[in-house]
């Protein structure tokens, strides 16, 4: 089978959706959270594979539907806003003083529903982009990209993802076979019935994963000192840089220049450290994911979608957060489009995937 | 290559050896059969090439185990993976990625083989195993033989000399069982690896053996060619068992020379007498038993999501008889017999003695079908066999004891105190088929009853259908293994994609196509005999 090109490196994808949820997390402007959902989903509908893990998109917009519904009717029920356009009213259950700022009931107005959608809206739209790079990048592939240091985690990691299926088929061929025993048992005497079996079945198959895994040859170290001690100790010191860093930036008002220096020096720190402690493990990487052309416009792209966001703040922040009370019809800014437009144009910059043969039934 | 000194392994102090004082040596590009009864120390043996034992599943070794010069005292199993290549009993639960190249290329990352040169050896293993046009697919969607001819190209990757497989075919159809053979032939003859191998059915793999490693089960062990250590060993393969009735000194490896060895001794039988067939086990009592269809399905279809699994299938089965149900793996076997139980939704009619198990409860389809599914260990949960067999009793609502006796009708000897994970296969089948019998079914449907049987086992599970089939039950048998089939039903169906593809008397199906016939039809053929006994009774 002739091969196309290869597929685009899970992390961009991951930095595009997280650059889309970071661009959409400033706004509660309806017309702005639509047209970069748009826009993902554009990507999403014309770069996805047909893998298992690219079929998840769905489940995150049922999730994302489900957090705007949650909302709203939170606000109806429970929410303290009550003032503006009365839309109806329920009946209002006086509450005794220790409950005091929350409201059961009373006037639903046409300003809070607003308001509650529009925030709902604002982590649906998060939720989706996250979904997005779900759906776009194989999880798998992106966790074998980490750096060597972290070998030992990923593996984990990939191997509680396989786990997890082999856990739901053998649940359901113990409960299945339950039948066969007549399942007089109810209740909870039937759960030992369930469980032991399929716990039984997991730890056999661990520990055949575990003899299979060493007898390959895993764990071979190049040498087999450990870690030099400063290593670990400053890659603890650098990672509480990192959250410092943060904290500072996003905290602490004024906090901006030393935060970013603290987030530097922690983030180099780190590099360096996981450099250093990923030399002991002489494990190579078969096909590495190539960062192409490809991977870095899609990346840019999506930085100079956030930029342009990010330009409406400055410019006009207003547009951005447009207010219920009183109501107003939230207005269009131009780079609304321009962002929507550079969230969209990773599709043209990037290749399908080459088609999965999952479809083909096994001989 | 190999070599074993006075080797000896025990798992606890107490406990008698498993090997003991164990000492041969395999030479450089032997393949080497391991060989002996359930439970005789094949795996353990195995697992002492690389030194899983002791050094990860524990126990107690004294002596030495040199692999091409390197001691598995001084080294890992890890760091022997560049010279022995080992395949577990069953490569799915072995396998750590999720698609057939990254599982190939596994092994060579963890070696830290250059990027360029795994590039190399990752086409040249695909292409070695037949199975590049399986790269991209994911592990769980492959079929049986696909999955081990990918886990053994997982080990062959990383180029060791040496290549230990257990029971590489005994969950495979025939064809499949083939596949794996001739790659391992080829690994062999063209690569000159050293290859070890256990198995319980050696009809397939012993003309390829060029020695054989006999364990007889008291923790000696024999090595020696293959045509002499079989003619003294325990486990008698089909052609071992006509060279004992024809009194043969050698057994012939192969249906060729088995065939060749019948003309030049002039063997010839007498023909075949016509009208009902007296040597079918129990058939003679057919005309004195009311004719009563005991399952009777029309147009029975399962589905799953897309898939057919059984394809509108008619089909009357009927009491006081053995049918052997045969056909590749995923061809709709297990799904069928799910499906007459009323377990696994279904359309179409289906009656099992006037009744539809599907409308009943599960207790009341459970005391009109009993069925042994192929993971039989799902149905057992409790501490012991005796706490098993009382919950049994009340399940089914019989005298407390009955599972009991029925277990031990069926052969059983083994404590009640046992833990169920702790017996062997046959044990395990014995215990969970005595749990279905209490509740006296009048339909016995067995899954893959064969898988991980030795000869042995094997007789004595025939022998208990016999006498299943004797009371007026209908018994049906899935099986990959043709000479089981040979041996005990009276009639076979073939399945495939859902469908019957051949459905008569054992006889003609299995004597018309070579696929299904078993070795001693192949050495007699175009007679149509069946069994060795058979050969002795019409033997001229």
């Amino acid at each position: 089978m002739a091969r196309t090109e290869a597929p685009t490196h899970p992390w961009a994808w991951w930095v595009w959706a997280l650059f889309a949820a970071g661009a959409v997390s400033v706004t509660t402007n309806p017309l702005l959270l639509v047209l970069v959902v748009a826009a993902v989903v554009a990507v999403v509908v014309a770069r996805r594979s047909d893998a298992p893990w690219a079929r998840s998109v769905s489940t995150y917009f049922m999730l994302a539907l489900v957090i705007v519904a949650f909302r709203v009717v939170m606000q109806v029920v429970f929410g303290g806003q009550r003032t503006g356009f009365v839309l109806f009213s329920l009946p209002e259950l006086p509450l005794p003083a220790w409950a005091a700022g929350i409201r059961l009931g009373g006037p639903v107005t046409l300003n809070s529903l607003l308001a509650a959608l529009y925030d709902g809206l604002r982590l649906a739209a998060i939720i989706i982009c996250v979904g997005a790079a779900n759906a776009l990048a194989n999880p798998r592939r992106a966790l074998r990209n980490v750096p060597a240091a972290l070998h030992e985690l990923s593996v984990a990691v990939v191997i509680a993802l396989s786990v997890a299926p082999q856990l739901v088929e053998s649940a359901h061929r113990v409960r299945r076979a339950r039948r066969l025993r007549g399942g007089r048992v109810k209740g909870w005497r039937a759960v030992p019935a369930l469980v032991v079996p399929i716990l039984e079945d997991a730890v056999e198959r661990s520990l055949t994963l575990a003899t299979s895994m060493e007898a390959r040859g895993y764990g071979r170290t190049r040498d087999l000192t450990r870690v030099p001690r400063w290593v670990s100790a400053s890659l603890l010191l650098a990672v509480m840089a990192v959250t410092f860093g943060v904290f500072l930036l996003l905290g602490v008002p004024g906090g901006a220049r030393p935060g970013v220096v603290c987030l530097l020096v922690g983030v180099v720190v780190t590099a360096v450290g996981l450099r250093a402690s990923g030399r002991r493990l002489s494990v190579t990487r078969y096909r590495p994911d190539r960062w192409r052309w490809r991977e870095t416009a899609t990346v840019a792209l999506a930085l100079a979608g956030l930029l342009a966001v990010a330009g409406v703040m400055v410019l006009d922040a207003g547009v951005l957060n447009p207010p219920t009370r009183p109501l107003t019809w939230p207005s269009l800014h131009p780079l609304f489009l321009v962002a929507a437009v550079l969230f969209a144009a990773p599709i043209a910059a990037t290749v399908p995937d080459a088609p999965s043969p999952s479809s083909e039934r096994p001989r | 290559m190999i070599s074993f000194d006075e080797v000896s392994i025990r798992y606890t102090e107490s406990a008698s050896p498993v090997i003991a004082d164990a000492s041969f040596t395999i030479p450089d590009g032997d393949l080497c059969l391991v060989v002996g009864g359930t439970g005789s120390g094949k795996t353990t043996l195995l697992r002492a090439i690389n030194g899983l034992v002791p050094h990860f599943v524990g126990g107690i070794m004294t002596g030495r185990v040199i692999v091409n010069g390197r001691s598995t005292r001084a080294e890992r199993p890890r760091e022997l993976a560049d010279l022995i290549g080992f395949v577990g009993q069953n490569p799915l639960a072995g396998f750590v990625t999720d698609t057939v190249e990254d599982e190939v290329a596994y092994g060579m990352e963890q070696l830290g083989i250059a990027a360029t040169a795994m590039r190399k050896r990752v086409e040249e293993t695909l292409d070695l195993m037949n199975i590049a046009e399986l790269r991209r697919r994911p592990l769980m969607q492959l079929s049986g033989g696909q999955q081990q001819r990918v886990a053994i190209a997982s080990v062959l990757a990383a180029q060791p000399r040496v290549i230990v497989l257990d029971e590489p075919t005994s969950a495979l159809d025939p064809t499949a069982a083939q596949d794996v053979l001739s790659a391992l032939t080829t690994l062999v003859h063209d690569v000159g690896m050293t290859a070890v191998v256990a198995e319980h059915r050696l009809e397939r793999v012993m003309q390829a053996a060029d020695q054989v490693l006999w364990l007889p089960g008291d923790g000696s062990a024999t090595l020696g060619p293959a045509a002499q250590v079989l003619g003294r060993a325990s486990v008698v393969p089909p052609l071992a068992e006509l060279a004992h009735a024809l009194g043969w000194s050698e057994v012939p490896l192969s249906v060729r020379d088995a065939r060749r060895r019948v003309a030049r001794e002039r063997i010839t039988l007498r023909p075949l007498a016509a009208g009902p067939d007296p040597l079918r086990p129990s058939s003679g009592e057919r005309s004195d038993r009311v004719e009563r269809p005991a399952v009777c399905l029309r147009s029975l279809t399962v589905k799953h999501g897309q898939l057919r699994a059984v394809d509108e299938l008619s089909l009357t089965l009927e009491g006081g008889s053995i049918t052997a149900l045969m056909g590749r793996n995923g061809a709709g076997k297990s799904s069928l017999m799910w499906a007459i139980q009323g377990a696994l939704p279904s359309t179409g009619t289906l009656s099992v003695a006037g009744r539809d198990p599907r409308t009943l409860s599960a207790e009341a389809a459970r005391s009109l079908v009993g069925l042994v599914p192929q993971e039989a260990a799902d149905l057992l949960h409790l501490h012991t066999v005796g706490l098993e067999c009382a919950q049994s009793d009340r399940e089914s609502g019989v005298n407390a004891g009955t599972t009991w006796a029925l277990l031990q009708r069926l052969g059983a000897d083994f404590d009640a105190d046992h833990h169920p994970r702790d017996l062997s296969e046959g044990q395990r089948l014995a215990l969970v088929l005595a749990i279905q019998l209490s509740a006296g079914p009048s339909v016995m449907l067995l899954d893959e009853p064969t898988r991980g049987l030795d000869y042995t086992m094997k007789h004595n599970l025939a022998l208990i259908l016999r006498d299943l089939v004797d009371r007026g039950t209908c018994v049906v048998v899935s099986t990959h293994d043709v000479e089981f089939a040979a041996r005990i039903s009276q009639r076979t169906i073939v399945m495939a994609e859902g469908e019957v593809v051949a459905d008569g008397p054992t006889r003609e199906v299995c004597t018309s196509s070579p696929a299904f016939a078993p070795q001693v039809t192949k050495v007699f053929l175009p007679d149509p005999v069946l069994t060795t006994d058979e050969v002795v009774a019409r033997r001229v």
